[in-house]
């Protein structure tokens, strides 16, 4: 599964840009989504949620609901497995609350009618006592001596002694001597920061249909980014075997990792099992806001040590994130993300998982890694700033590199950081003249990347065309770069793929699409797959030949003998061997079964040009430049896609996205209007440099792309900001009430 | 409560249906006609999933009821492309993989074409402002504006 160094020159069709194979169906409305699904007889529900941010539930009553003509059945928590621990206990009670709800749009019950408007009218009729307890949303407030405790005994081991009990988990890491180092800088900065929670924003709401009977046999078609998840989860929450649930992913309308979770599926399947009827269950948009995965929210102090010539001598880092009523936010990859890019002989971080009356925070795009960067590259920033160094020359001065012993533990392989760098500085953007009112930020980012249980099917027609099903559904494309690799491999045009998420009964255990895994671990195991169909097609000809496998080679689509046999035949195309598969042995089907665990790290660097107006602290984003390492691109537009959707996300968290909520704990913006992502008239045309440094834990050299992109621009629009304003933020989002206050406070000196 | 009767054409073809008064065009399109091609995002006139054409008028159906569509022309995304040959705006869009997910495609298509209409040359900024309404949250909007401008160019050249 290594670097295959005599692939990785010479490709003939990886690297080129063809038609996604799924193109047809999503530009002319026939592609299916998760709503889109009907089954017959199929009734509707809808979801009764808390609107409190902390209450005991003291009753509910279902009676009137069940009165209303249509309504065909309610669940509460008591329709769901009882007994279940760790992670499956908490899903379950962020799916339905138990005695309790913990934030503004908890599930507390839920209804099935024959009728949308029906199931909505039916919801309305269900009552629901609460008492209303204390509650606390901020991630200081709730780490704050005397703060409500959202739940006692929800620490692991990890958490030292004296803390308050909503710190639920730990991470402390990092090497050297940081007092010395920081004794050895010529300029110490240390600050502090923080970020609000912000949401993935995936157009789609989360949506399923849902069929389960009384003898434990389910079907469920739903929009996730991992149906194996889901299956396994659904099982436990409904006390199923995980083998009788069946579990089609439809197409997703986008993920981010807000759609690696669990809400609204195990939901559907208790009305289905009630009432014996198909279900289906779609989320409002303002129950995706108030229900589903925001990011976490995060404090965060971060100190840094430089000499004059640019050298870091130490850095330290406490990162705190709130990630709701649950554990889970991902504090250990804020403390590891958030110095990664640098060689650091001293770097300590602390990490702390804070819970509190907010949805349970779910992954979105490199979990917790933007946030540090935010902190780390401002303070960079600055020193820079102060000691008049230049921002990239600075950056190379400190960079990781193969053999560098990584500010989180292992020692680097062969990685991309100075190459970004390298680009970043040779590109006209970085030397284009600014205008008055304008500045110019620069940030490096980080993201391990993933590799994950992964299995992979390839079958070959009779016709020499080939069947590929894999597990990972397709977010952004990736059907184009299976489709690519397998036709690389086999040596058949592109558009003899057919590519097909598979459902769950029909593949072994697919890991969820995240951790940018899907081009590295699902190609990898279709490159591994398609070798195994030609080693097969091989074997087929020198059957037919009389001469020993391995005296078979396939070039171009063909079986050719080789070595003593050379030319003793004519090579033998694909369509050949394929036509006679039954008479010669049965189907020719490729496999791959395994967890590739050579997933190669990742960097980026951004560049950006911001202007503010001082009137309104409006900024605008006048251009921007990603500049990443693929390790290699397989269908290189999707790759620029993916830097560009990174960039824009990014540019949305750093200057308008955020969760507001009230003193009463309640969320005040679930709606599109008011919880702003950036719209085509915010934007500029977001230009991209695919850096390529083959990653060595892959065939073709593949890393993840999906996620790094979104590390930079928190920081680099800061950075942007600072220079064209004069003023630095250390707070997110960096929105026109900000700025301003900040610009006053400037010139009220 | 009694259910509505309604007269109207959709993508050229006559078309009945019965509606409750509080279901919206986007609800009786998806529930009722089996058209799921226009998607709802918001259900707020917030995103652009669920835009069609009313009269030829582009609208979020969201914000329209089923009732107003008595007597009217509605266009949506399954009626863009005539037979097996796609829309200039559909080819393009597959070319430059200017939908990552695709959620966004059929609003940003129908709005996109109602553009066209109106303004052959748009420039850069009129795309922008005129798609400010459609949300995409997968890629960035570069990849759309850059084939709306060529589809514009190559449609203008053709004509
Ligand atoms: S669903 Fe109509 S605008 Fe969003
Ligand atoms: S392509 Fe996913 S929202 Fe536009």
């Amino acid at each position: 599964m290594a670097l295959d160094s005599l692939k990785s020159e010479g490709f003939k069709q990886v690297g080129t840009r063809p038609d996604r194979p799924d193109g047809f169906d999503k530009v002319t409305g026939r592609a299916k989504f998760g709503a889109d699904a009907t089954a017959p007889g199929m009734l509707h529900a809808a979801i009764v949620r808390s609107p409190h941010a902390h209450a005991r539930i003291t009753r509910i009553d279902t009676s009137k609901a069940e009165a209303l003509t249509g309504v065909k059945g309610v669940v509460t928590r008591a329709d769901f497995a009882t007994g279940l621990k760790g992670e499956n206990w908490n899903i379950l009670e962020n799916v339905m609350a138990g005695d309790t709800a913990l934030y503004d749009g908890h599930a507390v019950a839920a209804v099935a009618a024959t009728s949308p408007l029906i199931a909505r009218d039916a919801a309305k009729l269900i009552e629901v006592e609460y008492e209303i307890l204390p509650h606390v949303t901020d991630v200081d407030e709730a780490m704050a001596e005397g703060a409500p405790v959202i739940r006692e005994g929800a620490a692991d081991k990890s958490v030292p002694p004296g803390l308050h009990p909503n710190v639920v988990r730990y991470h402390e890491s990092g090497h050297g001597d940081v007092d010395k180092g920081f004794a050895e800088a010529d300029l110490v900065i240390e600050d502090h920061f923080r970020t609000e929670a912000t949401h993935q924003g995936y157009i789609e709401p989360h949506a399923c249909l849902a069929t389960l009977g009384g003898d434990g046999k389910g079907e469920l078609w739903c929009c996730t980014q991992g149906h194996w998840n889901v299956q396994k989860i659904c099982s436990a929450l409904l006390g199923l075997e995980t083998s009788q649930l069946r579990v089609t992913a439809s197409e997703i309308g986008g993920g981010f990792g807000g759609k690696t979770t669990v809400f609204i599926e195990p939901v559907a399947l208790a009305l289905s099992r009630k009432t014996n009827k198909p279900v289906k269950l779609v989320m409002s948009r303002s129950e995706v806001f108030r229900a589903t995965g925001p990011t976490s929210s995060t404090s965060m102090d971060v100190k840094i040590g430089m000499k004059k010539d640019g050298t870091i001598t130490a850095a330290q880092g406490v990162f705190r994130l709130q990630g709701g009523a649950f554990p889970g936010a991902p504090c250990e990859f804020t403390a590891m993300c958030a110095f990664a890019p640098y060689a650091l002989k001293n770097v300590h971080q602390v990490g702390y998982d804070v819970i509190a009356n907010r949805p349970k925070q779910a992954a979105y795009r490199a979990p917790g890694s933007p946030m540090a960067a935010f902190a780390v590259e401002s303070v960079i920033d600055e020193l820079c700033g102060q000691l008049g160094l230049d921002p990239i020359e600075t950056r190379l001065k400190n960079a990781s590199k193969r053999g560098t012993k990584a500010s989180f533990g292992p020692t680097f392989d062969q990685i991309g950081l100075v190459e970004t760098l390298e680009a970043a500085k040779a590109h006209p953007h970085y030397s284009a003249p600014l205008k008055p009112g304008q500045g110019r930020g620069i940030s490096c980012g980080f993201w391990f990347n993933h590799g994950g249980e992964t299995a992979v099917s390839l079958a070959l027609s009779e016709d020499g065309t080939a069947q590929l099903a894999v597990g990972t559904p397709d977010i952004g494309g990736s059907r184009a770069s299976m489709a690519l690799m397998a036709a690389e491999e086999l040596g058949i045009p592109y558009e003899n793929i057919r590519v097909t998420i598979a459902d769950t009964a029909t593949l072994g255990y697919n890991e969820v699409s995240h951790g940018s895994r899907v081009t590295y671990a699902s190609g990898l195991a279709t490159i591994e797959a398609a070798r195994d169909a030609v080693k097969k097609l091989c074997a087929r000809a020198a059957a037919k030949w009389g001469i020993p496998e391995d005296a078979v080679k396939w070039e171009n689509g063909c079986a050719v003998p080789s070595g003593p046999n050379a030319g003793d035949f004519d090579p033998l195309p694909i369509d050949q061997i394929t036509k006679r598969m039954g008479a010669t042995g049965g189907p020719i089907v490729g496999h791959f079964e395994a967890t590739p665990e050579g997933a190669g790290v990742s960097f980026a660097t951004h560049i950006v040009d911001a202007e503010v107006d001082p009137e309104t602290g409006k900024t605008s984003v006048v251009r921007y430049t990603v500049v990443q390492d693929a390790g290699k691109a397989i269908h290189p537009t999707y790759v620029e896609g993916q830097f560009q959707g990174g960039a824009a996300q990014g540019i949305g968290w750093a200057l308008n996205e955020e969760y507001i909520y009230g003193e009463d704990g309640r969320l005040q913006n679930a709606v599109f209007l008011d919880y702003r992502i950036p719209v085509a008239s915010d934007l500029p045309m977001i230009d991209t440099v695919i850096v390529e440094v083959p990653n060595p834990g892959h065939p073709y050299g593949v890393r993840g792309v999906g996620e790094t992109s979104i590390c930079p621009p928190l920081a680099a629009i800061a950075n942007a900001v600072s220079a064209a304003a004069g003023v630095r933020l250390h707070e997110l989002p960096m929105s026109p009430p900000r700025i301003l206050t900040a610009l006053e406070k400037q010139r009220d000196g | 409560m009694s259910k509505m009767h309604i007269t109207t054409t959709v993508n050229g073809d006559d078309v009945e249906f019965l509606c409750d008064p509080r279901e919206t065009l986007l609800d009786v399109l998806r529930d009722r006609l089996g058209l799921t091609g226009a998607k709802e995002g918001c259900g707020t006139g917030d995103c652009g999933a669920c835009s069609v054409t009313l009269d030829g008028r582009l609208v979020c159906s969201c914000l329209v009821l089923g009732a107003e569509a008595e007597g009217k022309r509605i266009g949506t995304i399954e009626g863009m492309a005539k037979g097996e040959d796609l829309h200039p705006l559909q080819k393009k869009f597959i070319e430059h993989a200017a939908l990552q997910c695709g959620i966004c495609t059929p609003g940003i298509l129908v709005a996109t074409e109602a553009l066209l209409k109106k303004n052959p040359d748009p420039s850069e900024t009129e795309v922008r402002y005129w798609l400010a309404g459609n949300l995409c949250r997968c890629t960035g909007y570069d990849k759309i504006i850059r084939a709306v401008l060529e589809t514009a160019a190559d449609m203008r050249e053709a004509s």
